[in-house]
């Protein structure tokens, strides 16, 4: 077996990409670190064969609902996303605007785009994962992409053409 | 149909990597593993005079000192399956082992004072490993003289493997054992960490 170590560095920035997407930029790394303490405790009964990818993602599912419902129940969150997509180069300020078109889609939406297009699941796994069968996962990705181009992308265009 | 170029659009704000951000979680994972107690084996490295060097302690204490031409990695897939694969690299269990070693190089230290998890040594081979402790800071003995102390005059060859097979070497000073001709014998750390260490504490 693979030292736990190893699944942090193969694994760990996929995760934090779909804890990113799925929950946002302030909540996403209590998601990650409840995800890789989670996944650590249990990995010594994984069995060999398991899909690392899909065992973390499930896990990650399961975190990003609770820290979204501990993130709810506080009082007056404070809003961290910049005004502005980042220009600074600095990987932390990761973009707010795609946050903003990602937090406007239904969550049953984004979370297929992300385990689908960051974690790389196939929809039959996308399902397992978020319960459903396999359509409506491959149904929910396709949505949640089409209405990211028209919300996310098409306004960067204008935005490149206006400067 | 989505294509690759406008997928990697679509989320090239997301990085692939943030090594700042993993930096601030490994840590907080460290310490996250460790209140918990899931942390079976913690480990780090350190830069000696006889290379890079692998530490490793279960909550016991010191169980795997390796050197670089032993395979680091190799090394840590073997403390997997032997004691557990919860292991992270965690250097804070580590911090006084680190500092004691340090010493040691630097010609201020002569025996360690640490915690040490003999699991990974068993029987006639721990006996003799025990027995090591015994030869102080800048003295050797011959492992026909090791073999006598340890009880059993004839087993010079199962000293041989006692020492090759050290999971502590420097702080269970295998490299005090010598041939009976006087140089230096094998090492786990080659023969050059060897004379670099009997020099070192010659001095």
């Amino acid at each position: 077996m693979q030292p736990f170590e190893q699944i942090v560095t193969d694994y760990g920035p996929m995760v934090l990409r779909v804890c990113r997407a799925v929950v946002g930029p302030h909540d996403a790394e209590d998601a990650w670190s409840e995800t890789f303490l989670s996944a650590m405790k249990a990995y010594p009964d994984l069995p060999s064969d398991a899909n690392i990818e899909a065992w973390l993602v499930t896990i990650a599912h399961r975190k990003a609902i609770d820290v979204t419902r501990a993130a709810a129940r506080r009082p007056a969150p404070v809003e961290e996303i910049p005004e502005r997509p980042s220009d600074a180069g600095r990987p932390e300020d990761w973009d707010g605007d795609l946050w903003r078109a990602l937090k406007a889609l239904p969550t049953r939406q984004r979370e297929a785009v992300a385990y689908h297009y960051l974690a790389g699941l196939p929809y039959k796994e996308i399902a397992a994962v978020s319960g459903g069968n396999t359509d409506a996962a491959r149904r929910a990705a396709a949505d949640g992409i089409k209405t990211l181009r028209r919300t996310y992308l098409r306004p960067a265009e204008q935005r490149e053409v206006a400067r | 149909m989505m294509t690759a170029p406008d997928k990697e659009r679509l989320f090239a704000a997301l990085p692939t990597q943030d090594a700042p951000a993993m930096n601030r979680l490994r840590a907080r994972l460290a310490d996250d593993a460790q209140r918990e107690g899931v942390l079976d084996v913690a480990y780090r490295t350190l830069d000696t005079p006889v290379g890079r060097i692998l530490l490793a302690a279960t909550d016991q204490g010191l169980v795997k000192v390796a050197f670089s031409v032993q395979d680091h990695d190799a090394v840590l897939r073997q403390l997997a399956d032997r004691i557990s694969p919860r292991i992270l690299n965690a250097p804070g269990r580590l911090d006084e082992t680190s500092r004691q070693l340090d010493e040691y190089f630097a010609g201020q230290r002569t025996r360690f004072e640490l915690p040490l998890d003999w699991r990974l040594s068993k029987g006639f081979r721990r006996e003799v490993l025990t027995h090591l402790r015994d030869i102080g800071y800048g003295h050797t003995e011959s492992y026909a003289q090791v073999a006598a102390a340890a009880g059993s005059p004839r087993a010079v060859r199962a000293v041989g493997t006692a020492c090759a097979t050290n999971p502590l070497p420097l702080v269970v000073p295998c490299h005090r054992v010598v041939r009976s001709d006087g140089t230096a014998g094998g090492y786990a750390g080659g023969p050059d960490a060897k004379r670099t260490l009997l020099a070192l504490e010659a001095a």
